[in-house]
Protein backbone atom coordinates (compact mmCIF):
# COMPACT_ATOMS: atom_id res chain seq x y z
CA UNK A 1 0.00 0.00 0.00
CA UNK A 2 1.04 3.66 -0.48
CA UNK A 3 0.55 3.99 3.07
CA UNK A 4 -1.86 3.08 6.07
CA UNK A 5 -5.16 3.54 5.62
CA UNK A 6 -5.86 6.85 7.52
CA UNK A 7 -3.28 8.54 5.02
CA UNK A 8 -5.10 6.92 1.74
CA UNK A 9 -8.24 7.81 2.51
CA UNK A 10 -7.45 11.81 4.17
CA UNK A 11 -5.39 12.21 0.66
CA UNK A 12 -8.29 10.77 -1.22
CA UNK A 13 -10.26 13.37 0.80
CA UNK A 14 -8.58 16.05 -0.59
CA UNK A 15 -8.11 15.39 -3.76
CA UNK A 16 -11.58 14.36 -4.47
CA UNK A 17 -12.30 18.11 -2.64
CA UNK A 18 -10.91 19.81 -5.47
CA UNK A 19 -10.59 17.22 -8.29
CA UNK A 20 -13.35 16.78 -9.40
CA UNK A 21 -15.60 18.50 -7.30
CA UNK A 22 -13.93 21.63 -6.63
CA UNK A 23 -13.50 21.07 -10.36
CA UNK A 24 -17.41 20.43 -11.18
CA UNK A 25 -19.13 23.18 -8.43
CA UNK A 26 -16.73 26.38 -10.42
CA UNK A 27 -18.00 24.69 -13.79
CA UNK A 28 -21.62 24.52 -12.35
CA UNK A 29 -21.30 28.43 -11.19
CA UNK A 30 -19.79 29.41 -14.69
CA UNK A 31 -22.85 27.63 -16.63
CA UNK A 32 -25.57 28.80 -14.22
CA UNK A 33 -24.49 32.65 -14.45
CA UNK A 34 -26.11 32.62 -18.21
CA UNK A 35 -29.14 33.45 -16.21
CA UNK A 36 -27.76 36.94 -16.38
CA UNK A 37 -28.29 36.73 -19.87
CA UNK A 38 -31.94 35.71 -19.83
CA UNK A 39 -34.02 33.10 -19.91
CA UNK A 40 -33.57 31.79 -23.08
CA UNK A 41 -29.71 31.57 -22.81
CA UNK A 42 -30.03 29.63 -19.35
CA UNK A 43 -32.37 26.91 -20.65
CA UNK A 44 -30.12 26.52 -23.78
CA UNK A 45 -26.82 26.29 -21.53
CA UNK A 46 -28.73 24.01 -19.66
CA UNK A 47 -30.53 21.85 -21.84
CA UNK A 48 -26.81 21.89 -23.80
CA UNK A 49 -25.10 20.18 -20.03
CA UNK A 50 -28.30 17.84 -19.68
CA UNK A 51 -27.86 16.47 -22.77
CA UNK A 52 -24.11 15.75 -22.85
CA UNK A 53 -22.99 11.98 -24.00
CA UNK A 54 -22.99 9.48 -21.02
CA UNK A 55 -24.73 11.91 -18.62
CA UNK A 56 -25.24 9.26 -16.12
CA UNK A 57 -21.58 7.92 -15.87
CA UNK A 58 -20.02 11.60 -15.86
CA UNK A 59 -22.93 12.33 -13.18
CA UNK A 60 -22.04 9.21 -11.27
CA UNK A 61 -17.97 9.79 -11.25
CA UNK A 62 -17.61 13.37 -11.65
CA UNK A 63 -20.17 14.21 -9.18
CA UNK A 64 -22.11 11.85 -6.83
CA UNK A 65 -19.48 9.05 -5.77
CA UNK A 66 -16.71 11.98 -4.82
CA UNK A 67 -18.84 14.11 -3.25
CA UNK A 68 -20.23 10.74 -1.01
CA UNK A 69 -16.91 10.21 -0.02
CA UNK A 70 -16.01 13.71 0.52
CA UNK A 71 -18.99 14.26 2.37
CA UNK A 72 -19.03 10.97 4.53
CA UNK A 73 -15.54 11.37 5.41
CA UNK A 74 -15.30 15.20 5.75
CA UNK A 75 -18.56 14.59 8.44
CA UNK A 76 -16.15 11.95 10.60
CA UNK A 77 -13.26 14.54 10.01
CA UNK A 78 -15.38 17.74 11.64
CA UNK A 79 -16.57 15.73 14.98
CA UNK A 80 -13.06 14.27 15.76
CA UNK A 81 -12.24 17.73 16.32
CA UNK A 82 -12.46 19.80 19.59
CA UNK A 83 -12.55 23.16 18.18
CA UNK A 84 -11.60 25.46 20.50
CA UNK A 85 -11.48 28.86 19.32
CA UNK A 86 -12.27 30.53 21.83
CA UNK A 87 -9.56 30.10 23.32
CA UNK A 88 -7.08 30.36 20.75
CA UNK A 89 -8.48 33.10 18.02
CA UNK A 90 -5.78 32.86 15.41
CA UNK A 91 -6.94 33.41 12.25
CA UNK A 92 -6.14 30.07 10.99
CA UNK A 93 -7.99 27.69 13.75
CA UNK A 94 -10.71 30.43 12.93
CA UNK A 95 -11.03 29.22 9.65
CA UNK A 96 -10.14 25.40 10.64
CA UNK A 97 -14.05 26.05 12.58
CA UNK A 98 -15.18 27.80 9.52
CA UNK A 99 -14.10 24.71 7.30
CA UNK A 100 -16.04 22.28 8.81
CA UNK A 101 -18.70 24.73 9.89
CA UNK A 102 -19.28 25.64 5.88
CA UNK A 103 -18.80 21.60 5.20
CA UNK A 104 -21.57 20.92 7.17
CA UNK A 105 -24.25 24.00 5.77
CA UNK A 106 -23.29 22.33 2.37
CA UNK A 107 -23.72 19.14 2.79
CA UNK A 108 -27.50 20.29 4.16
CA UNK A 109 -27.63 22.45 0.99
CA UNK A 110 -26.67 19.89 -1.92
CA UNK A 111 -29.11 17.88 -0.01
CA UNK A 112 -32.13 19.85 -0.64
CA UNK A 113 -30.79 21.47 -3.79
CA UNK A 114 -30.34 18.16 -5.24
CA UNK A 115 -33.85 16.91 -4.20
CA UNK A 116 -35.33 19.73 -5.51
CA UNK A 117 -33.71 19.92 -9.01
CA UNK A 118 -31.86 16.58 -10.15
CA UNK A 119 -34.57 14.46 -7.85
CA UNK A 120 -37.40 16.29 -9.53
CA UNK A 121 -35.66 16.03 -13.31
CA UNK A 122 -35.35 12.19 -12.40
CA UNK A 123 -39.73 12.10 -11.51
CA UNK A 124 -40.22 13.76 -15.14
CA UNK A 125 -39.92 17.65 -13.88
CA UNK A 126 -38.11 20.29 -16.55
CA UNK A 127 -35.19 22.47 -15.01
CA UNK A 128 -35.09 25.35 -16.13
CA UNK A 129 -34.94 29.26 -15.67
CA UNK A 130 -38.99 29.20 -14.85
CA UNK A 131 -38.47 26.85 -12.11
CA UNK A 132 -35.26 28.13 -10.72
CA UNK A 133 -37.77 31.72 -10.31
CA UNK A 134 -40.13 29.56 -8.71
CA UNK A 135 -37.84 28.69 -5.75
CA UNK A 136 -36.79 31.97 -5.71
CA UNK A 137 -40.53 33.73 -5.41
CA UNK A 138 -40.15 32.53 -1.91
CA UNK A 139 -37.49 34.91 0.44
CA UNK A 140 -36.90 31.93 2.54
CA UNK A 141 -35.38 29.93 -0.12
CA UNK A 142 -33.62 33.19 -1.56
CA UNK A 143 -31.69 33.17 1.78
CA UNK A 144 -31.34 29.29 2.21
CA UNK A 145 -29.91 29.51 -1.68
CA UNK A 146 -27.36 32.41 -0.65
CA UNK A 147 -26.04 31.29 2.51
CA UNK A 148 -25.62 27.58 1.24
CA UNK A 149 -24.15 28.89 -2.06
CA UNK A 150 -21.40 31.12 -0.01
CA UNK A 151 -20.60 28.33 2.46
CA UNK A 152 -19.86 26.16 -0.71
CA UNK A 153 -17.72 28.38 -2.46
CA UNK A 154 -15.82 29.18 0.95
CA UNK A 155 -15.44 26.14 1.43
CA UNK A 156 -13.95 25.18 -1.83
CA UNK A 157 -11.72 28.27 -1.87
CA UNK A 158 -10.38 27.71 1.59
CA UNK A 159 -9.85 24.00 0.91
CA UNK A 160 -8.08 24.86 -1.63
CA UNK A 161 -5.66 26.45 0.41
CA UNK A 162 -5.54 23.26 2.83
CA UNK A 163 -5.17 21.34 -0.45
CA UNK A 164 -1.66 23.06 -1.34
CA UNK A 165 -0.66 22.34 2.45
CA UNK A 166 -1.96 18.64 2.16
CA UNK A 167 0.08 17.79 -0.71
CA UNK A 168 3.42 19.90 0.03
CA UNK A 169 2.89 22.16 -2.51
CA UNK A 170 2.77 25.76 0.11
CA UNK A 171 5.40 24.96 2.90
CA UNK A 172 6.79 27.81 3.38
CA UNK A 173 4.98 30.65 5.83
CA UNK A 174 5.55 33.25 3.01
CA UNK A 175 3.77 30.54 0.19
CA UNK A 176 1.18 30.01 2.91
CA UNK A 177 0.01 33.76 3.17
CA UNK A 178 0.43 34.41 -0.49
CA UNK A 179 -2.19 31.41 -0.89
CA UNK A 180 -4.55 33.05 1.64
CA UNK A 181 -4.37 35.83 -0.35
CA UNK A 182 -5.11 34.39 -3.93
CA UNK A 183 -7.71 31.74 -2.39
CA UNK A 184 -9.24 34.29 -0.68
CA UNK A 185 -9.57 36.33 -4.44
CA UNK A 186 -10.78 32.74 -5.55
CA UNK A 187 -13.70 33.26 -2.53
CA UNK A 188 -14.55 36.61 -4.06
CA UNK A 189 -14.59 35.67 -7.62
CA UNK A 190 -16.67 32.90 -7.04
CA UNK A 191 -19.29 34.74 -4.54
CA UNK A 192 -19.51 37.08 -7.21
CA UNK A 193 -20.55 35.39 -10.03
CA UNK A 194 -22.90 33.25 -7.73
CA UNK A 195 -24.68 36.08 -5.88
CA UNK A 196 -24.76 37.51 -9.56
CA UNK A 197 -27.08 34.31 -10.86
CA UNK A 198 -29.35 34.32 -7.93
CA UNK A 199 -30.64 37.74 -8.16
CA UNK A 200 -30.94 37.30 -11.85
CA UNK A 201 -33.83 34.90 -10.71
CA UNK A 202 -35.34 37.50 -9.18
CA UNK B 1 1.41 47.73 56.58
CA UNK B 2 -0.26 44.70 55.20
CA UNK B 3 1.34 42.59 52.35
CA UNK B 4 0.34 42.05 48.92
CA UNK B 5 -1.60 39.18 48.19
CA UNK B 6 -1.77 36.80 44.94
CA UNK B 7 -4.49 35.12 44.84
CA UNK B 8 -4.66 31.47 42.88
CA UNK B 9 -7.75 29.58 41.50
CA UNK B 10 -6.19 26.33 40.85
CA UNK B 11 -7.78 22.84 39.18
CA UNK B 12 -7.00 20.28 41.45
CA UNK B 13 -7.59 16.36 41.24
CA UNK B 14 -6.68 13.96 43.94
CA UNK B 15 -5.94 10.78 41.44
CA UNK B 16 -6.25 9.69 38.05
CA UNK B 17 -10.01 8.30 38.82
CA UNK B 18 -11.13 10.91 40.83
CA UNK B 19 -13.38 14.06 39.50
CA UNK B 20 -11.87 17.66 39.40
CA UNK B 21 -12.77 20.64 42.04
CA UNK B 22 -11.44 23.81 42.23
CA UNK B 23 -9.36 25.18 45.14
CA UNK B 24 -7.92 28.97 45.83
CA UNK B 25 -5.17 29.89 47.39
CA UNK B 26 -4.12 33.79 49.05
CA UNK B 27 -0.15 33.86 49.05
CA UNK B 28 1.73 36.82 50.13
CA UNK B 29 3.62 38.47 46.89
CA UNK B 30 6.90 38.58 46.32
CA UNK B 31 9.37 40.32 43.86
CA UNK B 32 9.84 38.55 40.93
CA UNK B 33 8.03 35.75 41.77
CA UNK B 34 6.73 33.16 39.02
CA UNK B 35 4.35 30.68 39.39
CA UNK B 36 6.84 27.64 40.62
CA UNK B 37 7.97 29.71 43.63
CA UNK B 38 4.21 30.32 44.18
CA UNK B 39 3.48 26.36 44.40
CA UNK B 40 6.63 26.04 46.60
CA UNK B 41 4.92 28.74 48.83
CA UNK B 42 1.41 27.13 48.94
CA UNK B 43 3.52 23.45 49.77
CA UNK B 44 5.20 24.74 52.50
CA UNK B 45 1.91 26.41 53.88
CA UNK B 46 -0.92 24.33 52.49
CA UNK B 47 -3.63 26.58 53.65
CA UNK B 48 -6.59 27.60 50.77
CA UNK B 49 -7.97 30.95 51.05
CA UNK B 50 -10.83 30.25 53.15
CA UNK B 51 -7.57 29.50 56.02
CA UNK B 52 -8.39 25.47 55.93
CA UNK B 53 -5.43 23.53 55.83
CA UNK B 54 -5.43 21.52 53.01
CA UNK B 55 -2.77 18.96 51.10
CA UNK B 56 -0.17 20.83 49.27
CA UNK B 57 -0.71 21.11 45.16
CA UNK B 58 1.27 18.50 43.40
CA UNK B 59 3.11 19.95 40.19
CA UNK B 60 6.50 18.50 38.50
CA UNK B 61 9.52 20.13 37.25
CA UNK B 62 13.27 19.81 36.49
CA UNK B 63 15.37 22.41 34.79
CA UNK B 64 13.62 25.64 36.01
CA UNK B 65 14.79 27.53 32.99
CA UNK B 66 12.64 26.24 30.03
CA UNK B 67 14.36 23.68 28.35
CA UNK B 68 13.10 20.41 30.25
CA UNK B 69 9.34 20.83 29.53
CA UNK B 70 8.22 19.14 32.22
CA UNK B 71 6.83 22.14 34.67
CA UNK B 72 4.15 23.06 31.42
CA UNK B 73 0.48 23.86 32.45
CA UNK B 74 -2.47 26.01 31.51
CA UNK B 75 -1.99 29.17 32.91
CA UNK B 76 -5.27 31.59 32.48
CA UNK B 77 -6.36 29.67 29.54
CA UNK B 78 -2.93 29.46 27.70
CA UNK B 79 -0.37 25.99 27.97
CA UNK B 80 2.77 27.62 29.25
CA UNK B 81 5.96 26.47 31.52
CA UNK B 82 4.72 27.58 34.86
CA UNK B 83 8.83 28.28 35.41
CA UNK B 84 9.10 30.86 33.36
CA UNK B 85 5.47 32.60 33.76
CA UNK B 86 6.32 35.77 36.26
CA UNK B 87 3.50 36.46 38.30
CA UNK B 88 3.81 40.27 38.48
CA UNK B 89 2.92 39.65 34.07
CA UNK B 90 -0.58 37.07 34.69
CA UNK B 91 -3.71 38.71 35.27
CA UNK B 92 -5.19 38.10 38.81
CA UNK B 93 -6.91 36.16 39.79
CA UNK B 94 -4.18 33.60 38.49
CA UNK B 95 -5.95 30.39 37.25
CA UNK B 96 -3.26 27.14 37.15
CA UNK B 97 -5.34 24.05 35.26
CA UNK B 98 -3.20 20.79 34.00
CA UNK B 99 -2.89 20.57 30.55
CA UNK B 100 -6.23 17.63 30.19
CA UNK B 101 -5.16 16.17 26.97
CA UNK B 102 -2.70 13.94 28.42
CA UNK B 103 -3.85 12.01 31.75
CA UNK B 104 -4.01 13.68 35.35
CA UNK B 105 -1.71 12.19 37.74
CA UNK B 106 -2.66 14.40 40.28
CA UNK B 107 -3.42 18.10 40.78
CA UNK B 108 -1.18 19.72 37.81
CA UNK B 109 1.11 17.16 37.07
CA UNK B 110 0.14 15.17 33.92
CA UNK B 111 1.48 12.12 32.34
CA UNK B 112 3.29 12.98 28.84
CA UNK B 113 4.03 9.04 28.05
CA UNK B 114 2.45 9.51 24.76
CA UNK B 115 4.66 12.15 23.81
CA UNK B 116 7.63 9.54 24.50
CA UNK B 117 5.95 6.82 22.74
CA UNK B 118 5.22 8.66 19.88
CA UNK B 119 9.14 9.84 19.19
CA UNK B 120 10.06 5.59 19.53
CA UNK B 121 7.47 4.90 17.08
CA UNK B 122 8.57 7.63 14.77
CA UNK B 123 12.18 6.40 14.96
CA UNK B 124 13.39 9.73 16.01
CA UNK B 125 17.29 8.73 16.11
CA UNK B 126 19.99 8.41 14.40
CA UNK B 127 21.01 4.51 14.22
CA UNK B 128 24.93 4.28 14.46
CA UNK B 129 25.67 1.65 16.20
CA UNK B 130 27.41 -1.60 14.52
CA UNK B 131 29.91 -3.87 15.71
CA UNK B 132 32.85 -2.09 14.53
CA UNK B 133 33.65 1.45 14.03
CA UNK B 134 31.99 3.53 11.24
CA UNK B 135 34.19 6.09 10.98
CA UNK B 136 33.10 9.96 11.12
CA UNK B 137 29.43 10.26 8.84
CA UNK B 138 29.06 12.71 5.95
CA UNK B 139 29.58 16.58 7.02
CA UNK B 140 26.54 18.86 7.70
CA UNK B 141 26.67 22.58 6.23
CA UNK B 142 27.00 25.49 9.03
CA UNK B 143 23.81 26.86 7.64
CA UNK B 144 22.10 23.84 7.69
CA UNK B 145 23.20 22.75 11.20
CA UNK B 146 22.36 26.28 12.58
CA UNK B 147 18.87 25.75 10.95
CA UNK B 148 18.04 21.93 12.39
CA UNK B 149 19.67 23.79 15.74
CA UNK B 150 15.99 25.52 15.97
CA UNK B 151 14.21 22.39 15.43
CA UNK B 152 16.37 20.47 17.98
CA UNK B 153 14.82 22.77 20.52
CA UNK B 154 11.59 20.85 20.93
CA UNK B 155 11.66 19.97 25.19
CA UNK B 156 8.56 17.35 24.62
CA UNK B 157 6.72 19.54 26.74
CA UNK B 158 3.27 18.99 24.63
CA UNK B 159 1.63 22.69 24.89
CA UNK B 160 1.76 21.95 21.13
CA UNK B 161 -0.51 18.38 21.63
CA UNK B 162 -2.75 21.30 24.00
CA UNK B 163 -3.39 23.69 21.47
CA UNK B 164 -4.44 21.36 18.37
CA UNK B 165 -8.05 20.82 18.18
CA UNK B 166 -7.33 17.22 16.52
CA UNK B 167 -5.31 16.06 19.63
CA UNK B 168 -8.59 14.22 21.86
CA UNK B 169 -9.76 11.14 23.39
CA UNK B 170 -11.57 10.82 19.66
CA UNK B 171 -8.65 10.67 17.41
CA UNK B 172 -5.23 9.18 17.79
CA UNK B 173 -3.14 11.88 15.89
CA UNK B 174 0.30 11.89 17.77
CA UNK B 175 0.56 15.56 17.54
CA UNK B 176 2.88 17.91 15.52
CA UNK B 177 6.11 17.35 18.03
CA UNK B 178 7.18 14.10 16.80
CA UNK B 179 6.36 14.86 13.19
CA UNK B 180 8.75 18.09 13.51
CA UNK B 181 11.38 15.34 14.81
CA UNK B 182 10.85 13.27 11.79
CA UNK B 183 12.35 16.39 10.02
CA UNK B 184 14.91 17.10 11.86
CA UNK B 185 16.72 13.44 11.67
CA UNK B 186 15.27 13.21 7.91
CA UNK B 187 17.53 16.58 7.60
CA UNK B 188 20.23 15.39 9.49
CA UNK B 189 23.33 13.38 6.78
CA UNK B 190 23.11 10.19 8.70
CA UNK B 191 20.13 10.86 9.97
CA UNK B 192 18.75 10.60 6.01
CA UNK B 193 20.30 7.50 5.75
CA UNK B 194 16.71 5.86 7.68
CA UNK B 195 14.24 9.17 5.90
CA UNK B 196 12.39 6.19 4.15
CA UNK B 197 11.39 4.04 7.63
CA UNK B 198 10.75 7.62 9.32
CA UNK B 199 8.26 8.44 6.70
CA UNK B 200 6.33 5.11 6.35
CA UNK B 201 6.12 5.60 10.27
CA UNK B 202 4.66 8.90 10.05
CA UNK B 203 2.20 7.86 6.92
CA UNK B 204 0.89 5.38 9.49
CA UNK B 205 -2.57 5.80 11.20
CA UNK B 206 -2.62 8.59 13.87
CA UNK B 207 0.04 9.66 11.56
CA UNK B 208 0.86 13.28 9.43
CA UNK B 209 -2.45 12.87 7.64
CA UNK B 210 -4.40 13.52 11.26
CA UNK B 211 -3.47 17.32 10.64
CA UNK B 212 -6.25 19.66 9.92
CA UNK B 213 -3.79 22.98 9.49
CA UNK B 214 -5.63 25.01 12.24
CA UNK B 215 -1.75 25.94 12.83
CA UNK B 216 -2.16 26.87 16.64
CA UNK B 217 0.75 24.57 17.58
CA UNK B 218 3.08 27.16 15.60
CA UNK B 219 1.47 30.05 17.78
CA UNK B 220 1.73 27.98 20.86
CA UNK B 221 5.59 26.16 20.79
CA UNK B 222 7.02 28.42 23.58
CA UNK B 223 10.54 27.48 21.60
CA UNK B 224 9.12 29.19 18.47
CA UNK B 225 10.17 25.75 16.11
CA UNK B 226 8.25 26.23 12.92
CA UNK B 227 5.89 22.97 13.44
CA UNK B 228 3.64 24.05 10.64
CA UNK B 229 6.58 24.41 8.06
CA UNK B 230 8.02 21.26 9.13
CA UNK B 231 4.18 19.70 8.82
CA UNK B 232 4.35 21.12 5.34
CA UNK B 233 7.32 19.62 4.09
CA UNK B 234 6.87 16.17 5.08
CA UNK B 235 2.95 16.29 3.56
CA UNK B 236 5.83 17.19 0.31
CA UNK B 237 7.66 14.66 1.31
CA UNK B 238 5.13 11.66 2.01
CA UNK B 239 3.55 12.46 -1.08
CA UNK B 240 7.14 11.29 -2.83
CA UNK B 241 6.84 8.67 -0.63
CA UNK B 242 3.12 7.42 -1.51
CA UNK B 243 3.88 7.15 -5.18
CA UNK B 244 7.40 5.39 -4.68
CA UNK B 245 5.56 2.42 -2.20
CA UNK B 246 2.49 2.17 -4.55
CA UNK B 247 4.72 2.20 -7.90
CA UNK B 248 8.16 0.94 -6.92
CA UNK B 249 11.19 3.02 -7.37
CA UNK B 250 14.10 2.65 -9.11
CA UNK B 251 15.97 4.95 -6.09
C1 LIG C 1 -19.33 21.65 -2.69
C2 LIG C 1 -18.79 20.54 -2.32
C3 LIG C 1 -17.43 20.50 -1.64
C4 LIG C 1 -16.23 20.93 -2.14
C5 LIG C 1 -15.94 21.56 -3.48
C6 LIG C 1 -15.24 20.63 -1.13
C7 LIG C 1 -13.89 20.93 -1.23
C8 LIG C 1 -12.96 20.71 -0.26
C9 LIG C 1 -11.55 20.92 -0.41
C10 LIG C 1 -10.83 21.39 -1.65
C11 LIG C 1 -10.96 20.62 0.79
C12 LIG C 1 -9.49 20.71 1.14
C13 LIG C 1 -8.84 19.36 1.25
C14 LIG C 1 -7.60 19.38 2.07
O1 LIG C 1 -7.61 19.80 3.23
O2 LIG C 1 -6.55 18.99 1.56
C15 LIG C 1 -12.00 20.26 1.69
C16 LIG C 1 -11.80 19.93 2.99
C17 LIG C 1 -12.79 19.53 3.84
N1 LIG C 1 -14.10 19.26 3.52
FE1 LIG C 1 -14.96 19.65 1.74
N2 LIG C 1 -15.86 20.08 -0.04
C18 LIG C 1 -17.20 19.97 -0.32
C19 LIG C 1 -18.16 19.44 0.49
C20 LIG C 1 -17.96 19.03 1.79
C21 LIG C 1 -18.98 18.46 2.61
C22 LIG C 1 -20.42 18.21 2.20
C23 LIG C 1 -18.37 18.17 3.82
C24 LIG C 1 -18.99 17.51 5.02
C25 LIG C 1 -19.57 18.07 5.95
C26 LIG C 1 -16.99 18.59 3.74
C27 LIG C 1 -16.05 18.51 4.77
C28 LIG C 1 -14.74 18.87 4.67
C29 LIG C 1 -13.80 18.91 5.77
C30 LIG C 1 -14.07 18.56 7.21
C31 LIG C 1 -12.58 19.33 5.25
C32 LIG C 1 -11.30 19.58 6.03
C33 LIG C 1 -10.32 18.48 5.93
C34 LIG C 1 -9.06 18.84 6.69
O3 LIG C 1 -8.60 19.97 6.56
O4 LIG C 1 -8.58 18.01 7.44
N3 LIG C 1 -16.78 19.08 2.48
N4 LIG C 1 -13.22 20.28 1.03
S1 LIG D 1 7.25 21.49 19.49
FE1 LIG D 1 7.29 23.21 20.94
S2 LIG D 1 5.26 23.10 21.95
FE2 LIG D 1 5.57 21.13 20.95
S3 LIG D 1 6.46 19.81 22.51
FE3 LIG D 1 8.20 20.71 21.38
S4 LIG D 1 8.74 22.57 22.52
FE4 LIG D 1 6.72 21.94 23.25
S1 LIG E 1 11.00 23.31 34.89
FE1 LIG E 1 11.93 22.75 32.98
S2 LIG E 1 10.72 23.90 31.60
FE2 LIG E 1 9.99 24.61 33.48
Amino acid sequence: MAGSKDFVNRRIHSLLGVIPIGLFVVQHLVVNHFATKGAESFNAAAHFMESLPFRILLETFVIYLPILFHAVYGLYITFQANNNVSRYGYFRNTMFLVQRVTGVITLIFIAWHVWETRVQAALGAEVNFSMMADIFSSPFMIAFYLIGVLSAVFHFANGLWSFFVSWGLTVSPRSQKVSTYVTMGVFVALAIVSVRTIFAFI
Amino acid sequence: MSTKMVKFIITRQDNPETAPYLEEFEIPHRPNMNVISALMEIRRNPVNAKGEATTPVTWEMGCLEEVCGACSMVINGKPRQSCTALVDQLEQPIRLEPMKTFPVVRDLAIDRSRMFDALKRVKAWIPIDGTYDLGPGPRMPETKRQWAYELSKCMTCGVCLEACPNVNSKSDFIGPAPLSQVRLFNAHPTGAMNKEERLNAIMDDGGLAECGNSQNCVQSCPKGIPLTTSIAALNRDTTFQAFKNFFGSDR
